[in-house]
């Protein structure tokens, strides 16, 4: 047993790919993980079939990084298969995590997608409105496709999941470190995120002085002075209430955190933590004298897109997970 | 529809300990009918309220929220709480709208301690707005068209 190899699965689902490139960025610890590894599944590097997997006995898998949502037929089904056949299951990065930029279209439903999709872009000829079916009788026979559902489902709203590893993409300090747990056979107990349990902010180099602000500035509107907190400038910087683990990168470039960590441990959920921490810093000069609801609601309309700001990595992992359509 | 027929809106109420409670409690001692639609839950201050207190109560099926605390500018007893509600409600009423709940639904309002009168009124003026909006647009359909 003990020089028998971990079997290491890989799999995508609703995601763009990145996080398969983050398992490359470990560069040439890679070869640390073949030493300690077989991987007997892995379709983005190399040939297999779904019917490989489902020919696998149950619980065959040691270890399989999942990224990506669940947005369709297909991928509700890997998951159902891969949990089926893995003994430990990591939701890997964001999507797979709390849905991330997929999960947006949770604003959305299928028919207003494939409006837009597939009929209404200013690129699309289609004249006769075809949409994709699920099947379709063609001469040579009957054509399937998965359907595409109204809502995007976390990994864990579709099966149970072991471990989360954060971020879009995850962190290569995160996915080291989760590799020699698995080496070590150290895993902490299931449900954990495996990321410290800090804030961006506790991370950040930048000088926060309990500042209040009047104004806010998308990004591209304002050079921001280094060194001070860029929500203290009046950029929005999610940094407060998103968990950390990236070295705070994007902060070291000038650039807010837009929140891809996830929420901080503890909290109900990420975007409420945003709105929060952000509306007890937002506020009029001298409120205290001059406050009217009209004043606050003119200062809370600078923020624009409040659901694509504090809910951009989370909204389907939020309390209300998706936007209500109208019948 | 019937379901409109029958529909007696649920509020969920948030009051603050100082004011807003016992300007509820002063309702009740001074027997000023109102409707019994609301289910009060007393806090320590309105700036004590997690926006993700709202966002459950509408997920939990209510179909109104309000959010009640000391008048404005100084009646805090935390000196500030107050205007740290009015701009959480003010930012949270954006948000709502986003996941498509009326902002409306969600309301914030000043009762004194002394102020029974009002809150009664409060809660009678609530219950008519929410009866003409009808039930919280998340109940029973979780927002699924399939
Ligand atoms: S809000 Fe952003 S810039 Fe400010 S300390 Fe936190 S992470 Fe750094």
């Amino acid at each position: 047993m003990a020089n028998e190899k971990l079997k290491i699965a890989f799999y995508w689902a609703a995601s763009c790919g990145g996080c398969e490139i983050a398992v490359l960025d470990i560069n040439e610890k890679i070869l640390d993980v073949i030493q300690l590894a077989d991987i007997v599944f892995w379709p983005v590097a190399m040939d297999v079939k779904y019917k490989d997997v489902e020919n696998m006995p149950d619980k065959y898998i040691d270890i399989c990084f999942f990224n990506g949502s669940v947005r369709n037929e297909e991928q509700e089904y890997m998951a159902k298969l891969l949990r089926q056949k893995a003994k430990t299951l990591i939701a890997f990065g964001s999507c797979a995590q709390e849905g991330c930029i997929p999960g947006l279209a949770n604003l959305h439903n299928r028919e207003e997608i494939f409006e837009k999709v597939y009929l209404k872009s200013h690129c699309v000829e289609n004249p006769v409105g075809t949409v994709p079916q699920t099947r379709f009788e063609a001469k040579e026979g009957l054509l399937k496709l998965p359907e595409f559902y109204d809502t995007v489902k976390t990994l864990d709203q579709t099966v149970e999941v072991d471990y989360y590893i954060p971020g879009c993409p995850p962190p290569v300090s995160l996915i080291t470190s989760a590799l020699e747990a698995v080496a070590k056979n150290q895993l902490p107990p299931k449900g954990t995120v495996l990321a410290p349990p800090k804030s961006v902010c506790d991370e950040c180099p930048r000088k926060k002085e309990n500042k209040k602000i009047t104004k806010i500035y998308r990004v591209h509107k304002k050079m921001p002075e280094p060194e001070k907190c860029l929500l203290e400038q009046g950029i929005i910087c999610m940094g407060p209430a998103t968990r950390s683990g990236c070295g705070a990168q994007c902060l070291n470039v000038d650039m807010p955190c837009t929140g891809c960590g996830g929420p901080c441990p503890n909290s109900p959920e990420q975007g409420a933590a945003m709105v929060s921490a952000l509306a007890s810093i937002l506020g009029l000069e001298e409120e205290k004298d001059r406050y009217t609801e009209k004043d606050i609601e003119e200062l809370m309309r600078q923020i624009k897109d409040p659901v694509g700001t504090f809910y951009m990595y989370s909204l389907p992992s939020s309390i209300l997970r998706r936007k209500v359509m109208k019948k | 529809m019937t379901e409109r027929i029958g529909f007696e809106p649920k509020i969920i109420g948030f009051l603050c300990n100082w004011c807003s409670y016992a300007g509820a409690d002063l309702a009740g001692v001074s027997r000023i009918q109102y409707p019994p639609n609301i289910r009060i839950i007393r806090v320590m201050c309105s700036g004590r309220i997690d926006p993700a207190f709202v966002l459950e109560a509408f997920k939990n099926g209510a179909d109104g929220v309000l959010v009640a605390g000391c008048h404005l500018p100084s009646d805090c007893h935390y000196l500030s709480g107050n205007f740290k509600a009015a701009r959480r409600i003010a930012l949270l009423r954006k948000v709502l709208a986003d996941f498509g709940i009326e902002p409306e639904r969600l309301r914030l309002e000043w009762v004194s301690a002394s102020e029974g009168d009002r809150f009664a009124a409060i809660v009678r003026d609530i219950v008519e707005e929410i009866r003409k909006l009808g039930p919280n647009p998340f109940k029973n359909k979780d927002g699924e068209t399939q």
